[in-house]
């Protein structure tokens, strides 16, 4: 199969499409409207669902409802709208439904602007939604590779009946690059969804989806259940790439459009005589702690460097559990940095280490 | 011995949480009742709200929903639009409905999705203790208007059923009343009705039920019924709004 050139938001239709989405709800907001204007014709000449809804509200409301009907379902939005889901995230997870959210950061706080940023890692690992419950995060950092992920996202979302969020930036969501859209998925054992909503014709008794458990001790048993389940996917799912960590002096931590840029540091770092490694987590939640295992115990710092101005610099520090000296640089407000700017960061490291 | 009455099989045998008197129970009858008679009861999935009724989902004897505060018509057409061909209702009260989920109630309603909106409105909110509901009556005391209710700071009560008969995609609209058996029999006749036209796929239906809460009302059950006529109808009047009438293929 040739590879294709395909826009960056257009290609998370279309891998949406082949990882097996059933429907898709959502509302516009800029830089996603992409992925709703493709999916508004695809989905329609494919006899499947298209929703416009009302409000990113109602939007993930509406895949709530059809996600407990045993679909594959999916919304997408960016970072106004995806703090708008949160309350709604929260009852997916608490319900144990399966589903695909694709986040598509913008810059902020409050409307902020409309370039790229990675400002809501937070909002993604950590979420603003109620109650001990998590989303399982990848940040990719290709568009081949947002493809390779949102095509495999469905079946990992109902492995662990779980949501799965994609998160990227406008960055990756307005560019174009060649793609292959067949390569293929691993492979996973997928239950039957007997718990769906889907009318008891077609399962025994009465099936109900809630996230409500009045009796404390069975909420906490439930919360339980969750944690145990959580403990599997950090097992499981970490994913993460190493780069030139053997003769590393420095190792930078990115993902996404940010370790693009950092690749870029890297070669001219090596002109000019400085080994500088790669961390790239692929998964931010689960967080991959175990990276930092593979850094040369002799290196003379780790350098976080993110869109934002220091939100995954919190998993760095506690996955480095003060072992080295860490740095951070990092642009904000849809402000991309130069690949000079990473070098000059690393050049002056010392004056910019956190601890 | 031939039985009389019994318990509808629509029903789950849990025993109801609502309080003495509330009338929920004989709006849970006639959906239970109405689902069975037409055979729904497999096909069927309900969106159980937040509010008194959000304990729902273990009385109706079908496939169930918790949603989220407001959002039950949001939640009813995402799987509506997955599952056409299967039942589907949402059980709401005047706080979820007409106050925080007003929004998700109207664009529901006017893109015309084929399901059914079962509206209990008691003038109150009745879970978290007797608050000011957006179907308040004026000059009603409640735990946040000691005072009663002010036009000048709340507003007039807000007529649902009014404003969704200006809605093209309603195929269906009553408010009715459960205080007396016959009032009892027409809601159950408007129920049925409007689960009819879904299953005609018709577009949106809906019944107001004019609801009692004595306890948040302050009132003894049976006069609570009495209030409810002298008070709630005047301002809410029972009323057919909207009925696309006979059904052509």
């Amino acid at each position: 199969m040739p590879k294709v050139l395909m826009k960056g938001n257009e290609a998370i239709g279309l891998a949406a499409v082949l990882g097996g989405c059933d429907a898709f709800y959502g509302y516009p907001i800029t830089p996603q409207n992409e992925i709703p204007e493709y999916l508004s014709k695809y989905m329609i000449e494919h006899n499947k669902v298209f929703v416009q809804a009302e409000s990113e509200v109602a939007a993930i409301n509406m895949v709530y409802g059809a996600a407990g009907a045993g679909k594959r379902v999916m919304t997408s939005s960016s970072s106004p709208g995806i703090a708008l889901k949160q309350e709604g995230i929260s009852y997916i997870t608490g319900a144990e439904l399966p589903c695909l959210i694709v986040s598509v950061m913008r810059g902020g706080p409050g409307l902020g602007g409309i370039q790229p940023s990675q400002a809501d890692y937070y909002q993604a690992t950590r979420g603003g939604g109620n109650g001990d419950y998590h989303v399982i995060v990848f940040a990719p950092e290709t568009i081949q590779e947002t493809i390779d992920i949102i095509k495999e996202s469905f079946d990992i979302a109902d492995y662990y009946r779980n949501p799965v969020m994609v998160l990227v930036d406008g960055l990756l969501g307005q560019m174009m690059e060649s793609v292959d859209l067949n390569k293929p998925i691993k492979k996973r054992f997928l239950p039957p969804k007997d718990w769906a909503t889907n009318g008891m014709k077609n399962h025994s008794g009465r099936n109900v989806v809630s996230s409500l458990n009045i009796d404390p001790q069975k909420l906490e048993n439930h919360n339980l259940k969750l944690q145990a389940k959580y403990q599997n996917v950090i097992k499981n799912e970490t994913r993460f790439e190493c780069i030139n960590m053997e003769k590393a002096e420095y190792v930078i931590v990115a993902y996404g459009t940010m370790s693009r840029i950092v690749r870029s540091a890297l070669e001219v770092l090596k002109e000019k005589g400085i080994n500088v490694g790669l961390i790239r987590p692929i998964s931010l939640w689960p967080f991959p702690k175990e990276a930092f295992k593979q850094i040369p115990s002799n290196i003379k710092g780790i350098l976080c460097t993110e869109m934002s101005l220091g939100q995954m610099l919190d998993d760095v520090l506690i996955a480095n559990n003060g072992k080295h000296p860490v740095g951070f640089f990092g642009r904000t407000g849809g402000m991309i940095p130069e690949v000079e700017e990473v070098v000059r960061a690393i050049e002056r490291f010392q004056e910019t280490v956190v601890k | 011995m031939a039985v009389k009455y019994q318990k509808s099989a629509g029903l789950t045998d849990n025993a109801l949480t609502y309080c003495p008197g509330c009338t929920h129970g004989i709006v849970h009858k006639l959906v239970g009742e109405c689902l069975v008679e037409l055979g729904l009861l497999p096909d069927t999935i309900g969106i159980a709200s937040v509010g008194c009724s959000v304990f729902s989902y273990d009385f109706f004897n079908c496939d169930m929903q918790q949603a989220p505060h407001g959002r039950a018509c949001a939640v009813a057409t995402g799987i509506k639009r997955v599952l056409p061909d299967n039942i589907i209702f949402t059980y709401q009260g005047d706080g979820d409905l007409a106050s925080i989920g007003i929004a998700e109630t109207i664009h529901a309603a006017n893109r015309g999705e084929n399901i059914t909106v079962i509206f209990v409105n008691n003038a109150i909110y009745g879970m978290t203790g007797g608050q000011m509901a957006p179907t308040s009556l004026i000059g009603q005391k409640t735990t946040t208007s000691p005072f009663g209710r002010v036009l000048q700071q709340h507003g007039s009560p807000i007529k649902v059923s009014e404003m969704f008969a200006t809605i093209d995609g309603v195929a269906y609209l009553e408010r009715v009343t459960v205080t007396t058996p016959k009032h009892i029999r027409n809601a159950k006749k408007a129920i049925k009705k409007a689960f009819q036209y879904q299953q005609e796929k018709r577009g949106f239906t809906m019944v107001e039920i004019l609801s009692t809460c004595p306890v948040n009302w302050g009132i003894k059950p049976v006069d609570s019924l009495k209030w409810l006529e002298e008070h709630m109808i005047p301002v809410f009047p029972l009323k057919l709004f909207k009925d696309t009438g006979e059904f052509h293929e």
